[in-house]
């Protein structure tokens, strides 16, 4: 198999505040790794590790064969689909802007060719396409979230970073997206890695889960192996729905 | 009535003052507009020299007009040109604060967000920074334009065009009329210019989505 992202022994740290200690992450091609763990205990900043927002203090990332520390990370990014935990749009543009936002950093796109894309997303975001002329406080917490899902996707890259992606969404759009992601991946092997705090979400979309506690990723497997052989009482706890 | 009445009866003058006021003010306000923003996102770069960038202007801003006035004649000469020159000095201080606070102050978090999807410098600075500080940007603009009209006043004492014409020859013919319709006449250009531009930053927000 093909080694997609190869996290080896990485530490992070914010100031003085050390976040992740030696963490060491192998996925391959078209994978869906989903972590799970408690608020704070480093989820995001092992993703942001991955595009490298966040520098790791010591260890050696690599995606797609190229060490972050010595690669062109701008050309890296625009590979990579990253959906944010939270939106986060900009304010400044509207949803169409918005969703065409990374293909539009390579080439030059005309009005058409951005409303044809975003129309094309919003559907399977499932979203209707009159929102692609709104701007972002226009819209409700779970719409924006979509829209963020929506432009993470038109990247249309080999890796999508996704951050609790469908925190803000009802139950039952909720599993329209998972299926819509589940067959998405199906089709064009995209490798995903995805957090969540939600562990029905994670047993149903994870074909291998991450298991972190105080930054450090505690157990991982498969759902079955999980619930079959949890390493203690945390990991019981946790999954104890 | 008397003012109305010298509106009148010196329209020809009042005319021409105008009219160079107008084009002094609008070269100064282009110069230090320009200037003002492309050292303004220089100094976003860079911290120490945003300090001393700051500084500098800041200290500008606290000499008094006549005087720079007096210390640009030996090297510029009188006339328009020294006025355009020591009025652009004037205007940069609020638009360079204004860009710079404003490329600064962008909330992070969409920074990181712009930066983690790949965009190169330019594109953070041109379709994020930028934009995003476009509203603080304009507003230091009309503080600039409005200033840099007010104090095109004082222009005609160093022998420059301008409505300070009218206002200085009232002041030397004990003519107060003459005096008043002047200042009036340049308050009232500071006001439009401020309404227009006004329309012109509700024309930029309704572009950028922002109510
Ligand atoms: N920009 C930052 N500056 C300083 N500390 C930070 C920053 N971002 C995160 N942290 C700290 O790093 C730790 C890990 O944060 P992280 O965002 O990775 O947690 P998380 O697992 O994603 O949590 P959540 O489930 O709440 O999103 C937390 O203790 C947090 O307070
Ligand atoms: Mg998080």
């Amino acid at each position: 198999m093909n080694k997609v992202i190869e996290i080896r022994e990485c530490s992070a740290a914010y100031g003085e505040n050390a976040v992740l200690h030696k963490v060491s992450l192998t996925i391959e091609q078209g994978e869906l790794v989903v972590i799970i763990g408690p608020s704070g205990c480093g989820k995001t900043t092992l993703l942001k590790m991955i595009n490298g927002i966040v520098t790791p203090t010591e260890g050696k990332v690599t995606v797609n064969g190229e060490a972050l520390a010595s690669c062109d990370l701008v050309a890296l990014r625009r590979q990579i689909g990253y959906a944010v935990q939270g939106a986060k749009l900009f304010p400044h543009m509207t949803v169409r802007d918005n969703i065409c936002y990374v293909p539009g950093l390579e080439k030059k796109m005309t009005t058409e060719e951005k409303q044809c894309m975003a129309e094309r997303m919003l559907e399977m975001v499932q979203l209707p396409a009159q929102l692609a002329g709104r701007f972002p406080r226009q819209l409700s917490g779970g719409q924006q979230q979509r829209v963020g899902i929506a432009r993470a996707m038109a990247a249309d890259a080999g890796i999508l970073l996704m951050d609790e992606p469908f925190g803000a969404v009802d139950e039952i759009t909720r599993k329209g997206l998972q299926e819509e992601l589940l067959s998405l991946q199906e089709k064009t092997g995209v490798t995903i890695v995805f957090i969540t705090h939600d562990i029905d979400e994670a047993f149903k979309l994870g074909s291998r889960i991450l298991i972190m506690k105080e930054g450090c990723i505690w157990q991982e497997g498969t759902a079955r192996e999980l619930t079959e052989a949890p390493r203690d009482v945390f990991v019981r706890k946790l999954l104890n729905r | 009535m008397q003012i109305l009445q010298i509106f009148w009866d010196r329209r020809e003058l009042f005319a021409t003052c105008l009219l160079e006021h107008i084009r002094i003010s609008l070269t100064a306000v282009l110069c230090a507009g320009i200037l003002g923003i492309l050292t303004g996102i220089l100094i976003s770069r860079h911290k120490k020299a945003a300090g001393v960038a700051l500084g500098v202007v800041n200290v500008i801003y606290t000499i008094p007009s006549i005087s720079l006035l007096g210390f640009l004649i030996p090297l510029t000469g009188i006339g328009n040109r020294t006025a355009i020159i020591a009025l652009t000095v004037y205007g940069l201080l609020p638009i360079v604060r204004n860009t710079y606070t404003g490329l600064t102050t962008v909330d992070a978090t969409i920074l990181e967000v712009a930066e983690g999807l790949g965009s190169d410098g330019r594109q953070m600075l041109f379709r994020i920074r930028f934009p995003l500080a476009l509203p603080v940007i304009i507003s230091g603009f009309r503080n600039m334009v409005v200033m840099i009209i007010a104090m095109g006043g004082i222009a005609s004492f160093i022998g420059a065009g301008g409505l300070g014409v009218a206002i200085y020859r009232g002041i030397t013919t004990y003519n107060m009329t003459l005096t008043a319709a002047g200042s009036i006449l340049i308050a009232l250009l500071a006001l439009v210019s401020d309404r227009l531009l006004s329309l012109a930053e509700k024309a930029v927000n309704r572009r950028y989505g922002i109510e």
